[in-house]
């Protein structure tokens, strides 16, 4: 693992789960951890197995459902889907992540703008 | 299928009320969860290898490249665990059990510790059941805090002066404004005052007089039948009765069908109205130790000439306080003496304005300090071993340091140690909690059906809600405290060190040295307190045993005698016979006829004067009156100066009584006063002998006044046969019942009392209290003997190489023995210092519960220094006679 690889925030690995399950529709944990894997271009530090963490919150929260179903190459997993609250959630989330990314764009950029000091 | 359920919630429910159910049910449901974990992370190990072998890797390397894209698998889990259950009972659970492996293989350490918890707890519980009880618990009546006791403030001439009479109750009751109801019983009874015929021997039972209106002032409803009415309370009504639920089950076998029935009492059909509830006892709330079978009506005309004989209980209104009640009854009560309806019967003591105290404080107010005294005195025996405890489990924690350290090392918290540590607290003192619940069960059973001490209420102590509560109280107040102070150390334990020293570190070693001794010195110093008022309290006892009661109590024995009372001539025939009859009885010393029982019951009335002189109000206490026969005085043992009554001092000849030293000294300082005569209640009296004060109403307090008269000339109310007798006084029993029934078939199968058992009831309640207090002290003294082993103990076995160096350099064994000694006796010394500093200021509040004792008592304080130096000196010489045995040579080589 190098060093350049992103150490994830606290709660931003749920956000991320939402918005795959939210775009992918149903799928496993390897799938939402593979795809994760795949967006972040392999820049997120993340071991797949914590994964497994978030969906029992998000699954407790009531924001996604899961099911016991067969795969396309036959193999028994276990499926999550977002559910309406879920959705709602991920709109709610997704929305104040933009508010703070924009303000954490703008703080951190102050100064190159300033250019007082 | 377990996952479906959780999106089956209702969807209104708060995401935080819904996430803390689902983490509730996850922790019960660990075993399904789990299991579906793992087929879970199967599947996800299988996609990634599938996935990795299809780009072309061998199996192996594409298993392991997803082991390594996975993470540590026990990590994941753990993390899922978390999210999902409930961690902090998770980490309690393993704590518990981790609690639950070290105290199985410590188990002589467990044992003892469960065992001296389980002996603190459990007296600290059976105390409080007592305190619960007595103080604590609301009178078991309806509305209790509004019922009040109504009786002039106590004062010398026993239960006349705490009564009034059947007038000033019935123009009270009319005339006041504060109570909704007043009542009253007949104060006067005595035990086994009728007898039940009909079936076979006479049975004496005890009938209490009550007015009619008494069950329903206290809101006690009948289980049978009903209780009294308005007309069964006139001269020549049916005489009707109330029977106690017990007496109805031992004596009719619980039958309903007695109600309604008339049963023989005395020689009269009286029938039963009704039964009383089970939790009704009025002997343990009006006259502790008592067992009362029987209620009847009270007829006031027929007790209204009687004087001073009703006890008053009063209910306020509901909108009334004391203080207002207070006031009402100071207007009220000057005008029921002067009365213009009845100016012959104003009451005796006409100068005792009533005094109001609530029925509650009236049945336990004298007990409240008493109580209080235990109950610290339990206190401290928790603390003591709490101490002990905390040094047991600080020795551990010594021992311990590596696993400590270790643990500390590899990650775990202070918090997570400390957690542990009173993880372990609380399971021993759990267990102490549930065996000292055992143990107060036992003693609480025991005390309930203990009918020989006169405490109010003692038979309805019981284990409750509020014992149980107090209960789990002071077994985590214990815990935590002798939890923390190991804990507190370990937490502070550094790791480096104690990690590379081979055994504890040096300093380590003291600082834990220090702690203990500072353990041991305030345990000495509780002992210490313990020990001054247990020693205060038991001297005290003693003097009150030493008391001279003015009469002999051993080898006498005294028994009811039924008699047939219509006229002074044939009581005095009846009275000659029986004592003649008795007195031919082999083994029978001395027998003599007395009404009342001193100790057992009083009754004062009217006092002695000289005829014309003018006595201030106040100045002449009322005074004790005894009806007796010739030879009373010697078969209770009474010392006489002056002449005994004769069968010759009959209505005919002149009025003659025997007064005692108090009187005598009262109306006739420093003369002789024998010879003389006095006028008391219309009569002009002759004074023919002066006897001994006797203790009448109780062996702490002061004698009052007290009259004898011939039971010839005064008519008796009872009769008491005292003998007196060389042999045991329970040989005699079968012989005098024989002749008592030789002489009337009717008397009733009376018990045979001794007069010693007498007197043992009358100081029970002070013998019961030095009792508890005194196993107390001497549970805290071996407590603290074992606190003192244990340290000195200890430290000499921390200390062995360095005595054998000692010894291997020559120091002989006496030196050696002094060192540890002398060290016990400086602790020992320590702690008695502080502790005789603390014992003054306890010794002075306990002050009022001593008798004929100095709170500053030299010798209880000498014998306490001598006790506890006695204790550290023998338990420091074990220890150091064991030092002294070290080989130097193994003590070296072992390091």
């Amino acid at each position: 693992m190098t060093e350049s690889k992103l150490d994830l925030l606290q709660g931003t690995l749920d956000l991320m789960v939402l918005q795959t399950l939210s775009v992918m529709g149903s799928q496993h944990g390897y799938g939402i951890a593979r795809r994760i894997e795949q967006i972040s271009d392999d820049a997120v530090l993340l071991n797949q197995g914590t994964i497994y963490a978030s969906l029992v919150r998000l699954q407790h929260r009531g924001w996604i459902a899961a099911e016991w179903g067969v795969s396309d190459n036959n193999r028994k997993a276990k499926f999550y889907s977002i559910t309406r609250a879920g959705k709602k959630q991920l709109a709610k989330d997704a929305a104040y992540w933009q508010r703070l990314s924009d303000l954490m764009g703008r703080v951190l950029t102050m100064e190159a703008e300033g250019g007082d000091r | 299928m377990i996952d479906q359920r959780s999106g089956d919630q209702p969807k209104s429910l708060p995401a935080s009320i819904r996430r803390a159910f689902n983490r509730f049910r996850a922790f019960f449901l660990k075993r399904p969860l789990d299991c579906d974990l793992n087929e879970e992370l199967e599947a996800h190990l299988g996609f990634a290898i599938e996935e990795n072998v299809r780009r072309g890797m061998s199996a192996e390397e594409a298993r392991r490249q997803a082991m390594i894209r996975f993470g540590g698998v026990m990590q994941a889990k753990e993390l899922q665990r978390e999210a999902r259950g409930l961690p902090g009972l998770d980490i309690l659970m393993q704590d518990l059990i981790f609690t639950l492996r070290t105290l199985r293989r410590e188990h002589s350490f467990t044992i003892i510790a469960v065992l001296i918890l389980a002996l603190g707890i459990g007296a600290n519980i059976a105390v409080f059941s007592v305190v619960n009880t007595i103080l604590l618990r609301p009178l078991p009546f309806r509305d209790p805090q509004q019922l009040l006791w109504m009786a002039p403030a106590a004062s010398k001439c026993g239960f006349s002066c705490e009564t009034y009479t059947a007038d000033a109750y019935e123009e009270f009751s009319e005339q006041n404004h504060a109570f909704q109801n007043v009542a009253g019983y007949f104060a006067f009874s005595s035990s086994d005052n009728v007898k039940l015929t009909g079936h076979g021997q006479p049975k004496p039972a005890t009938s209490i007089m009550v007015t009619g209106n008494f069950f329903q002032m206290l809101g006690i409803e009948p289980t049978m039948g009903r209780l009294f009415e308005e007309d069964e309370t006139r001269i020549g009504a049916r005489p009707v009765t109330l029977l106690s639920n017990a007496f109805w089950r031992s004596q009719y076998a619980a039958d309903p069908s007695i109600v309604g029935k008339a049963i023989d009492m005395d020689g009269t059909p009286v029938t039963v109205v009704g039964v009383l509830p089970e939790n009704f006892d009025f002997g343990s709330v009006f006259s502790p130790g008592a067992k009362v079978d029987l209620f009847t009506p009270v007829i006031l005309d027929q007790i209204r000439p009687w004087g001073n004989t009703l006890a008053l209980v009063g209910r306020i209104k509901p909108s009334v306080t004391v203080a207002q009640a207070q006031a009402d009854a100071n207007i009220v009560t000057p005008r029921l003496y002067f009365s213009p309806k009845y100016p012959e019967s104003l009451g005796a003591y006409k100068d005792r304005p009533m005094k109001l105290m609530t029925l509650k404080e009236y049945v336990s107010g004298k007990l409240r300090p008493p109580l209080i005294v235990l109950w610290c005195a339990v206190g401290a025996i928790l603390l003591i071993v709490c101490v002990n405890l905390a040094n047991l489990m600080l020795a551990r924690a010594a021992t311990r340091t590596k696993e400590f350290a270790l643990r500390l090392a590899l990650g775990a918290g202070r918090i997570r140690l400390l957690r542990q540590l009173l993880t372990e607290s609380m399971v021993l003192s759990g267990a102490g909690a549930v065996l000292g619940l055992a143990l107060a069960f036992g003693i609480t059973y025991f005390l309930a059906h203990q009918g020989s001490i006169a405490l109010p209420m003692l038979n309805s102590v019981r284990v409750d809600g509020a014992v149980l509560a107090w209960t789990v109280g002071i077994a985590v107040f214990a815990a935590v405290l002798f939890g923390s102070v190991p804990g507190l150390k370990v937490s502070r334990n550094n790791v480096q060190e104690a990690l590379k020293d081979s055994g504890p570190g040096v300093s380590e070693g003291t600082k834990h040295e220090r702690m203990r001794s500072l353990l041991v010195i305030s345990e000495v110093a509780l002992a210490c307190v313990l020990l001054v008022g247990a020693g205060l309290l038991l001297r005290s006892f003693l003097r009150v045993l030493d008391v001279d009661l003015g009469f002999e109590p051993s080898h006498a024995a005294a028994i009811k005698v039924d008699y047939d009372g219509s006229t002074p001539e044939k009581v005095s025939v009846i009275f000659q016979q029986i004592l003649a009859e008795v007195g031919a009885i082999p083994g029978v010393e001395r027998a003599g006829i007395v009404d009342y029982l001193p100790l057992e019951r009083n009754r004062s009335w009217g006092s002695p004067q000289i005829k014309g002189k003018h006595y201030a109000p106040g100045e002449l206490p009322g005074a004790f009156v005894y009806m007796i026969t010739p030879g009373y005085f010697q078969a209770m043992g009474m010392r006489l100066h002056g002449r005994d009554f004769t069968w010759a001092d009959d209505p005919k000849g002149e009025q003659v009584i025997v007064v005692n030293q108090t009187v005598a000294r009262a109306l006739f300082p420093n003369q002789d006063a024998i010879g003389r005569m006095v006028f008391m209640n219309g009569m002009d009296l002759r004074i023919v002998g002066v006897i001994d004060d006797v203790h009448e109403a109780n062996v702490e307090g002061k004698p009052g006044w007290q009259v004898y008269f011939s039971s010839l000339q005064q008519k008796p109310v009872g009769a008491e046969l005292v003998v007196r007798t060389k042999l045991p006084p329970e040989t005699l029993a079968a012989s005098v019942m024989t002749k008592l029934r030789q002489l009337n078939p009717n008397q009733p199968a009376a018990e045979f009392r001794m007069i010693q058992t007498i007197v043992d009831h009358a100081v029970s309640p002070r013998r019961f209290f030095v009792l508890l207090v005194v196993s107390f002290a001497v549970f805290g003294v071996i407590l603290a003997a074992l606190g003192i082993y244990g340290v000195i103990s200890y430290s000499v076995t921390q200390r062995t190489q360095e005595i054998g160096i000692r010894m291997a350099l020559g120091a002989s064994v006496g030196r050696v023995q002094l060192g540890v000694v002398g060290k016990t006796i400086r602790l020992a010394l320590i702690g008695i210092a502080a502790g005789t500093a603390a014992s003054v200021g306890v010794a002075k509040g306990i002050a009022a519960l001593l008798f004929g004792t100095a709170p500053t008592d030299p010798a209880t304080f000498g014998g306490m220094i001598l006790v506890l130096g006695l204790v550290a000196l023998i338990a420091g010489y074990l220890p150091a006679r064991r030092a002294s045995r070290i080989d130097p040579m193994v003590a070296l080589r072992n390091n």
